[in-house]
């Protein structure tokens, strides 16, 4: 059928369809360009960085970059540190939106409607907003420069509870709800084991944008943190970056290996990442 | 007319096992919720109207006044301009170049060759910041920067991208349109796909030309994902930090400052000079531009829907 198909396009409709791929591509190049010229970067040393026009690849290639980067800045260390914020801050909002978001959803009870509002009037309002007060807050609970005064903002999500309460609604039925309790299981049985199995999909979307939003958390830390052995990958990265501004290969070493995890979770894991983002994106 | 202790006996005792599970559950996460995004949202507005700073809270009560001094401040104004320069052109050439890559890749490109470009096109979307601004900062380099030696086989002369304070905002928009040109792209794609194929077959066998059958269905019933998608773009634009804070550093490396921004406004003020009141009424300035536009967004969504 799509055969027959082909062959009756008419020429002017090919060539057309040749020509927007073509262009589509070459977008598509301009758009990963700068991921490639990091890589490029951080593989050559400093005579070859200021060749004018540059070279698309390194004449010479070397690693040395790289192990200087590692000796200069404690990358791995950023890079775990970001591991942990981001898994805490998931499980904690994953867990709260869902237990909230459940209960608003599912249950009647006096200010049911009044706390919800209260949450759907504050989801628009961006941390930007609010970051001096919560700074003074912190500082208040003794928690500057702490973990826990980094990971606190991160444990609860606006959106995350909107998103769930929306998800409760057209996933979870009441029949099965009301099932499960003739059947004489507890309402904490219920949430806890046969909830979250209604509500997968939306918690996997839910969690792939708690951890983006941790991983790559810029202004909090920056206010937050003093101590450059807690800094997030993010946020050491541009301090590193800042130290050695004029060592472009150091810097885009150091560069590649802040992109790396980012990169390697993108190619095992893009479908469910962009319908992820998509399906959280869509529904604000 | 019954007490309201017989109202309260009336309810059944299933009833009160439902509200103990409730408070259980709910009342830690709300505490969290209030005094974590509540509480300081409050504190924000409160704080707008004082002199107030880091180790002398609620100094003097001033009014308004933190909001008139802001209005005649020459950093804010100049942080409000370089901002809304920023957010309008972003906003318009990421959403514009999205619609129009979404368009043709809806119709023209499917399958396999489809997904590989929607993934090129949506790669920059998913690396952090920090390291492609890094990227971008080579990129816009002077000396031996990418793009000066691209201008340059066309004739034009090398750009001070990094150095002039106009050129580094137009160095932060095209980062930013590179980086949120594949998020609207998806959006806009996903808004498409779910337009049923049978309006676009029958303005074909009406002989409508694709330019046609784009302006007269697509347009209209892609209104309302087309108006989410300038909202947000707007809305994040508003508040841009990470990228201005690497990208635009002044002559003497301090980060940001090339570039003055609301946000990195409020950060110096609040942060550098501890003028925490000022930086508060300064955040509640872009709050108020940040509400508006979520009311046109509600007021055009309501108004398409009835």
């Amino acid at each position: 059928m799509t055969q027959v198909r082909r062959h009756r396009r008419p020429l002017k409709d090919r060539i057309l369809y040749g020509v927007v791929v073509l262009l589509l591509l070459a977008g598509g190049l301009i758009m990963i360009f700068p991921i490639f010229w990091l890589f490029s970067t951080s593989l050559r040393l400093a005579p070859e960085l200021n060749v004018v026009p540059p070279h698309l690849l390194p004449d010479h290639w070397t690693l040395a970059n790289f192990e200087k980067a590692f000796t200069k800045a404690p990358l791995l260390g950023y890079m775990w540190n970001s591991i942990v914020f981001a898994t805490v801050s998931t499980v904690f909002i994953l867990l709260t939106s869902t237990v909230a978001g459940y209960i608003f959803a599912k249950f009647k009870f006096p200010g049911n409607n009044a706390l919800f509002m209260l949450v759907l009037a504050t989801a628009i309002v961006p941390f930007e907003i609010y970051m001096v007060p919560l700074f003074l807050q912190m500082k208040t609970l003794g928690l500057i420069d702490k973990p826990l005064g980094l990971f606190l903002p991160f444990l609860v999500m606006s959106y995350g509870i909107f998103f769930m309460r929306q998800n409760t609604q057209t996933s979870v039925p009441d029949e099965l709800l009301d099932a499960a309790r003739i059947d004489g299981m507890g309402e904490a049985r219920i949430m806890l084991l046969m909830v979250p199995r209604l509500l997968a999909p939306a918690m996997s979307a839910l969690a792939i944008l708690a951890f983006i939003q941790a991983w790559t958390a810029f202004i909090w830390p920056l206010l937050i943190l003093n101590n450059p052995k807690s800094f997030p990958m993010e946020l050491g990265l541009s301090q590193f970056a800042n130290s050695f501004s004029v060592d472009f290969g150091l810097v885009s070493a150091a560069a590649v290996v802040a992109m790396a995890p980012t990169l390697i979770a993108f190619l095992f894991l893009r479908r469910r990442i962009v319908d992820g983002i998509t399906l959280t994106g869509l529904k604000g | 007319m019954r007490s309201p202790l017989a109202a309260v006996r009336s309810v059944p005792r299933r009833t009160w096992v439902r509200y103990r599970f409730v408070a259980l559950f709910l009342t830690p996460i709300m505490a969290l919720y209030i005094y974590l995004r509540i509480l300081p949202t409050a504190q924000a507005f409160l704080m707008s109207f004082y002199k107030w700073e880091l180790i002398k809270p609620a100094e003097k009560f001033l009014g308004l006044e933190n909001y008139a001094n802001l209005l005649k401040d020459n950093n804010f104004r100049q942080a409000f301009f370089n901002t809304t320069v920023f957010a309008v052109v972003t906003t318009i050439i990421s959403v514009l170049l999205a619609m129009v890559l979404a368009a043709v890749l809806a119709r023209y490109v499917r399958g396999r060759l489809g997904g590989f470009l929607e993934l090129l096109y949506f790669a920059p979307v998913l690396v952090p910041m920090v390291p492609v601004t890094l990227g971008w900062r080579e990129i816009f380099n002077y000396n031996h920067g990418v793009l000066n030696a691209a201008l340059g086989v066309f004739g034009i002369a090398k750009q001070p991208w990094l150095s002039d304070p106009t050129m580094a905002l137009a160095a932060v928009v095209i980062l930013s349109v590179w980086k949120q040109v594949g998020y609207n792209m998806i959006i806009l794609l996903v808004g498409m796909r779910a337009i049923p194929i049978i309006f676009h077959e029958a303005a074909s066998v009406d002989g409508a030309s694709a330019w046609q059958q784009f302006r007269k269905i697509t347009m209209p019933l892609l209104a309302p994902v087309t108006l989410f998608v300038v909202v947000i773009t707007t809305i994040s634009a508003y508040n841009v930090f990470t990228q201005v804070y690497v990208l635009a550093s002044d002559v003497q490396g301090a980060p940001g400052k090339l570039v003055r921004v609301l946000v990195y406004d409020i950060f110096e003020n609040g942060f550098r000079f501890f003028k925490m009141g000022y930086a508060a009424s300064e955040a509640v300035y872009l709050f108020m531009i940040i509400m508006v536009l979520t009311i046109i967004q509600f007021r055009f969504l309501r108004g398409s829907q009835s």
